[in-house]
C-alpha cells in the first residue's frame, strides 16, 4: 500500500480532506469543472464522523446571528438543498419546524427569532398561538402556548446524502481514498504532499481542509494555529417506524444559552427521532452514549410532544458536533494553497451546499484556473430507485435480475439486489455498517440479528476476502475471528 | 405478476408453518401453499443444533435439525407444496397475499391464511445500553447462526447478558468452540431459562450465573474490549457503587423474543399488548375472520412441541374455516388479572367443546391456586405448586363448564393458597 | 448425605433429592418419571452428556452432528477435539456414523441433518 521511495505520487488540482457532508458536497461541486479531485478520508466509509450521527435537520436559518457565515450558508444552502436532494436522489422532506414556547417571556424570545430569521432571509416565518399551533400539529404538548413555524424546515439524511454527493463526484470523476489518515503536510513551491500515517502520499496543487473535528490539527500541520475544535457530543435515541408519524413537524423548544435543546422529528426514512444533547468533551473519537444522556432525552420529550412511547426505541447513538472556539464557521484561505471548512456545527448541513460553492470560489481566487464541464452528469441513480417501483415494475425487473426477489433485510425488505449494488457502486459499501448506510438493511426492528450474516458473506464474497476480514465499519471491527473447524480454530 | 388463487396460505415454513400444513391437509385441504423466506424449511430449528426437541410430540430427544426433518418428512408425504426463498410483503384483511422471490412478485387471493412467521430478538438498541458502539456485540441467534450455520466462531472472551434459553445454549456452544464465558448477567432474580440449560449448560462448565445484574456500559472503539456490569435492585435499576469492568470482546444477548407481526399489523388484525401478538379465539383465528395464527408469531412458546401443537390446532380451524365457516357462539372473553400475565385464546367462541387455555404468571410463585370466574361463579379452580415465567402452564375449561358461564367476561385469577 | 440436583433429561427440569449413603445413591425424589431416577443415580457416580456440535464438510461448509448416546462429561473436550479434526466426504445421511466410539466412548457422533454435495 504505501508508496515506496522515489515512486510518483499522485498530483491532484484540488484534494480534500475529509468525506463528511462538507468534503463530499465540496467534492461534488468541483467535480463540475475540469480537474482532477481526491478525496481523503481517515475512515473506511464516507459520512464516518459527525455526517454519521446529527439530527438531519435542514434548518430554515433563523436560528443563526445575522451577518455571521452560519446565517449566510444556512440560509443559502437550504434553498438550494431540495435541487440537490433531487439530482442526488436523497429522499427530503419539508416537513417545517416549530419552536415551542411556554410563557411570556418564551414568546419573546420566538419574536426575536422571527425578527433574527426575518433578517438572515427565512421565507414564510409566522408566530402561532396555541390553538393554531395545535391545528398544525395536534401531538404537540398541552403545555406550549405559542409557537414560530418556520415552514421551509425540512429532513434529510445526513450520510445518504454524504453518499451521495461523494458518489456522484465520484461518477464525474473524482478519487476516493480510504482509510487515509492524514499525518503530515509539506509545502513547497508548487504543491502540498500530503502523507497518511500508512506512509501513502499524494500531492495537492490546493487542498481544503474539511476534517471536521480534526480540522484544527490539519491546520496545525500547515502552520495555523489561528482556531480550534471543541467536540460536542450528542446522544440521540431513534424510534420504531411506527411511531414516525407521531410528529409531522421537527419540534424544538426555545433555545437555551447551551443551544438549540432537544428537538422531536420525524425523519426522512420516516422513524422518528429525539435528541441531542449537548456535552462538551476534549476527546475527538468518543462517541458513547451515556446512561445519564439518554435519560435527560426520556425527561424531555413529553415537553415537547404527548404519546411518545419511549418503549418503541429501537437504537441509540452520539454524533459529535466540531464546534470551533470562534462560534462561528471557520471558511477562509490559509496561505496560498488551503481552504479551510472548519468549525462546521450546525446548521452545517443544511448549509453545505452553499459552502461547497463558496469553497469552489475561494480556491478560484488563490488561482486554481479551470473551466465548467459541458459533460457533467448532475443527476445520480437513488439508493432507493428500486423500493419505489410498483409491485408490476418490480416483477418486470426480477424476472431479468432474480437477485432483486430476494429478501435479506426484512425489517426494511431490503433485497441481496440492492445490497449487491450498495457494494459494487462508488463509493462501494466494504463494511456492515456501509451496507445499512446506503440500503437501511439492518437498520429496522431487529438491529441486523437477522440479516448481518448474509450481509456478511455478501461482503466477503464481493471483496474476495475471508469471512473473518469482513469489519463492522473497518479497521479491527471484525465480526468473526476465526473458523470454528478445520485447524483455524480458537 | 404472477396472479394465483389457493384456498390456504401458510405464511412461515418453520415448525409452525410446517404443522399447521399437515394438519391442515389431514382435515381435507389439498389446494395449498407454504412460503417460505428462508432457502430451506425449518426455520430457526436449522441453527437450533442442541438437543432437547421433540419429547412431547415425538416421544424422543431430537436436535432442532432431527425435528425439522420430521415435519419435513410428514409435508413431503403429502406432496404439501412449499415455495422457499419467497417472502411475503403484504397480507390483505380481505386474505389477499403478496409475495416475492426470484421469480417476481406474486399476489395469491386465498380463502384462509396461516400467519407463522416466528419471532425475533430484542436488540441492544431495545435496550438502550450506554456506551460505545464497537463490532462484537450480537444478540444470541446472531451468534448461533455464525457458530453453527455459518462455522465462525465471533469471539474469544463472552459476557451475555440475559438468562434465555438460547442465550445459555450459546453459553456451552462457545464454550465447547473454544471461547472462554466469563459470565451470564440476568436482571431478574431468577433465570428466565429452562433449569436444565441452567444445569448443563453453565453449571457443567463452572459458568457464573450473577442473577439481578445487568451491562451497564459497554467499551471498546473497534471491537468491544470490554463491559461494565452493575447489581440492580428491585425495580431494574443498576445500584452506584456495584460496578464492575470484565474485559472481553464479545457480548451476547438473549434478552427476551418479540413475535414478528408487521404482516399481521398491515392486515388490520387486532394485537395483544402483552403477548405481542394477535389476540386469537380457541380456533386460533384472529380479528380477522380465516386468518390464523399460531407458533412464535402469536406467543413466545417454551418448547417447540408446543408450537407443533398449537400450529395443528390453527391448521385443522382452516380448513374448516375453508369448507364452510366456524361456528360463532356468543363469545367470551379472557381476562388474566395481572398476575396471570396473558391467556392464549384470549377470547372463547364456542362453547361447544373443551378448550384448553394456556397462560403465562409475571413472577415467581409457590403454592397458589388458579381460579377462573364468570359474573360471581368460580367455574373452574387448580391448585399449583410452583408457577415461573419461563413456563408456559395450560388448564382445560369444559364444555359443559363454558356452557354454564352467563357473563361474557371470564376472569382468570390467581391467589395464594 | 442430601444432595439437590436439577433433572436434565426433559425439559420439565425436575427439582431431584438424592440421599447418598456410602458413595451409593439410596433414594431419588422429586422425579415425575423413571427417567428421573436414573438420571439421578448416573449424575452422582458418573455424569453423562449427549455432545451437539458441528463437524466440517470438505467444502468448508458445517453440517451439524450428535452423539447417539450420552458420553462421560469430562470427555466432551476430548470429542470436541476428535470432531474438529475431521473433513466429511459428501453427500452425508442424516443418521450416518461420522466417528465410531468417539474419544474412545460408548457413544458414536452422527449426523443431524442430510448434506448434498456443492450447493
Amino acid at each position: 500500500m504505501s508508496a515506496a521511495k522515489g515512486m510518483i505520487i499522485k498530483m491532484y488540482d484540488a484534494v480534500i480532506i475529509g468525506a463528511g457532508v462538507i468534503g463530499a458536497m465540496t467534492a461534488r461541486e468541483l467535480s463540475k469543472y475540469n480537474m482532477s479531485i481526491c478525496v481523503l478520508e481517515r475512515s473506511n466509509d464516507a459520512a464516518a464522523g459527525a455526517s454519521r450521527a446529527n439530527s438531519g435537520i435542514v434548518h430554515a436559518g433563523f436560528d443563526a446571528k445575522p451577518k455571521t457565515l452560519k446565517a449566510r450558508f444556512n440560509v443559502e444552502g437550504s434553498e438550494m438543498m431540495p435541487q440537490i436532494a433531487e439530482e442526488l436522489g436523497v429522499p427530503y422532506r419539508q416537513n417545517g419546524s416549530l419552536v415551542l414556547g411556554y410563557n411570556d417571556d418564551d414568546r419573546k424570545i420566538l419574536e426575536l427569532l422571527y425578527r433574527q430569521g426575518q433578517e438572515n432571509g427565512v421565507r414564510g416565518l409566522e408566530i402561532l398561538g396555541g390553538e393554531e399551533l395545535r391545528k398544525l400539529e395536534t401531538a404537540v404538548s398541552r403545555s406550549a402556548v405559542c409557537a414560530l413555524h418556520a415552514p421551509t424546515g425540512g429532513i434529510i439524511c445526513p450520510y445518504e446524502l454524504t453518499v451521495a454527493a461523494l458518489g456522484s463526484a465520484m461518477d464525474n470523476g473524482a478519487e476516493f481514498l480510504r482509510n487515509f489518515e492524514v499525518s503530515e503536510i509539506l509545502e513547497d513551491k508548487d504543491s502540498l504532499t500530503i502523507y497518511a500515517s500508512d506512509g501513502r502520499s499524494v500531492k495537492a496543487r490546493y487542498a481544503v481542509n474539511a476534517a471536521g473535528v480534526y480540522s484544527d490539527k490539519i491546520a496545525r500541520m500547515v502552520g495555523d494555529d489561528s482556531f480550534s475544535i471543541h467536540p460536542r457530543r450528542g446522544e440521540y435515541l431513534l424510534l420504531d417506524k411506527d411511531c414516525g408519524g407521531i410528529v409531522d413537524h421537527t419540534i424544538f423548544k426555545v433555545p437555551t444559552k447551551k443551544g438549540k435543546g432537544i428537538l422531536v422529528s420525524p425523519t426522512a426514512d420516516g422513524n422518528l427521532l429525539l435528541g441531542p444533547t449537548a456535552e462538551e468533551q476534549e476527546e475527538r473519537d468518543n462517541t458513547d452514549t451515556t446512561a445519564a444522556g439518554l435519560n435527560d432525552i426520556i425527561a424531555q420529550i413529553n415537553e415537547e410532544a404527548e404519546g411518545v412511547p419511549v418503549r418503541a426505541v429501537i437504537t441509540s447513538f452520539a454524533g459529535l458536533r466540531a464546534a470551533a472556539d470562534t462560534g462561528d464557521f471557520i471558511i477562509r484561505p490559509y496561505k496560498t494553497r488551503m481552504v479551510h471548512a472548519a468549525g462546521i456545527e450546525s446548521p452545517g448541513l443544511s448549509a453545505s451546499p452553499a459552502i461547497a460553492v463558496r469553497i469552489a470560489e475561494l480556491l478560484f481566487e488563490l488561482g486554481l484556473k479551470t473551466e465548467k464541464r459541458a459533460d457533467f452528469k448532475a443527476e445520480r441513480k437513488s439508493y432507493y430507485w428500486f423500493r419505489r417501483l410498483g409491485a408490476e415494475e418490480k416483477d418486470a425487473y426480477i424476472k431479468d435480475h432474480p437477485d432483486f426477489g430476494k429478501i435479506v433485510c426484512r425489517c426494511e425488505t431490503v433485497s441481496e439486489g440492492e445490497i449487491l449494488e450498495a457494494i459494487r457502486r462508488e463509493p462501494k459499501a466494504l463494511d456492515l455498517d456501509a451496507v445499512k448506510r446506503r440500503t437501511r438493511s439492518g437498520m429496522g426492528r431487529c438491529q441486523g440479528g437477522f440479516c448481518s450474516p448474509r450481509i456478511v458473506e455478501l461482503l466477503a464474497r464481493e471483496q474476495g476476502i475471508p469471512i473473518e476480514r469482513v469489519t463492522k465499519s473497518g479497521g479491527g471491527s471484525y465480526l468473526n475471528i476465526c473458523r470454528t473447524k478445520g485447524g483455524g480454530q480458537a | 405478476m404472477n396472479r394465483e388463487q389457493i384456498d390456504l396460505i401458510i405464511v412461515g415454513g418453520g415448525p409452525a408453518g410446517l404443522a399447521a400444513a399437515v394438519a391442515a391437509y389431514d382435515s381435507g385441504v389439498r389446494d395449498m401453499l407454504v412460503l417460505e423466506r428462508d432457502v430451506n424449511t425449518g426455520g430457526i430449528l436449522q441453527q437450533c443444533i442442541h438437543n432437547g426437541f421433540g419429547l412431547h410430540r415425538f416421544g424422543k430427544e431430537l436436535t432442532g435439525p432431527e425435528y425439522a426433518w420430521e415435519y419435513e418428512r410428514m409435508a413431503a408425504e403429502r406432496n404439501i407444496p412449499i415455495r422457499c426463498g419467497t417472502t411475503v410483503l403484504n397480507v390483505s384483511p380481505d386474505k389477499v397475499v403478496t409475495a416475492v422471490n426470484s421469480d417476481g412478485v406474486s399476489r395469491i387471493e386465498a380463502k384462509a391464511v396461516v400467519l407463522a412467521m416466528g419471532c425475533r430478538e430484542r436488540s441492544r438498541g431495545a435496550l438502550n445500553i450506554p456506551g460505545s458502539r464497537p463490532s462484537g456485540i450480537f444478540t444470541a441467534g446472531t451468534a448461533q447462526k455464525y457458530v453453527n450455520c455459518m462455522g465462525y466462531l465471533p469471539g474469544r472472551e463472552v459476557v451475555i447478558l440475559g438468562s434465555g434459553d438460547i442465550g445459555l445454549i450459546m453459553a456451552r456452544r462457545m464454550t465447547l468452540e473454544g471461547a472462554k464465558v466469563k459470565a451470564v448477567c440476568e436482571i431478574m432474580p431468577y433465570s428466565g431459562g429452562l433449569a436444565r440449560n441452567i444445569r448443563q449448560c453453565l453449571d457443567d462448565f463452572d459458568i457464573p450465573l450473577k442473577l439481578r445484574h445487568t451491562v451497564t456500559a459497554v467499551h471498546g472503539r473497534e471491537r468491544l474490549t470490554g463491559v461494565t456490569i452493575s447489581e440492580t435492585d428491585e425495580y431494574r435499576r443498576p445500584i452506584p457503587g456495584t460496578e464492575e469492568y470484565i474485559s472481553c470482546d464479545t457480548l451476547l444477548l438473549s434478552v427476551g423474543l418479540i413475535p414478528e407481526n408487521e404482516l399481521s399489523k398491515g392486515a388490520g388484525i387486532s394485537l395483544d399488548p402483552i403477548t405481542g401478538g394477535a389476540v386469537v379465539d380457541e380456533k386460533r383465528q384472529t380479528s380477522c375472520p380465516g386468518i390464523f395464527a399460531c407458533g412464535n408469531v402469536l406467543h413466545v412458546h417454551d418448547l417447540v412441541d408446543f408450537v407443533s401443537e398449537e400450529a395443528a390446532l390453527a391448521g385443522k380451524s382452516a380448513a374448516e374455516y375453508i369448507s364452510g365457516g366456524l361456528d360463532e357462539g356468543a363469545p367470551l372473553d379472557l381476562k388474566p388479572d395481572g398476575k396471570i400475565r396473558y391467556t392464549i385464546p384470549q377470547r372463547i367462541a364456542s362453547r361447544d367443546e373443551d378448550v384448553k387455555v394456556y397462560f403465562r404468571v409475571d413472577n415467581i410463585y409457590k403454592n397458589v391456586k388458579i381460579k377462573v370466574i364468570n359474573g360471581d361463579k368460580t367455574i373452574f379452580a387448580k391448585k399449583l405448586a410452583a408457577a415461573a415465567p419461563g413456563e408456559m402452564e395450560s388448564l382445560t375449561l369444559t364444555g359443559a363448564q363454558l356452557a354454564e358461564c352467563g357473563d361474557a367476561k371470564l376472569e382468570f385469577v390467581l391467589e395464594a393458597g | 448425605m442430601k444432595q439437590e440436583l436439577t433433572c436434565i433429561v426433559c425439559p420439565l427440569g425436575c427439582a431431584l433429592t438424592v440421599e447418598i449413603e456410602n458413595g451409593e445413591v439410596t433414594e431419588v425424589s422429586g422425579n415425575t418419571c423413571k427417567r428421573g431416577a436414573d438420571y439421578a443415580r448416573q449424575e452422582c457416580v458418573r455424569p453423562m452428556r449427549v455432545l451437539t456440535t458441528t463437524a466440517m464438510t470438505e467444502d468448508g461448509r458445517v453440517i451439524p452432528v450428535r452423539t447417539d448416546s450420552a458420553v462421560p462429561k469430562e470427555t466432551l473436550f476430548d470429542c470436541m477435539a476428535e470432531v474438529n479434526r475431521v473433513k466429511l466426504h459428501l453427500p452425508i445421511k442424516r443418521g450416518s456414523v461420522i466417528i465410531k466410539h468417539i474419544a474412545g466412548t460408548d457413544a458414536d457422533l452422527i449426523a443431524s441433518k442430510d448434506i448434498e454435495r456443492g450447493i
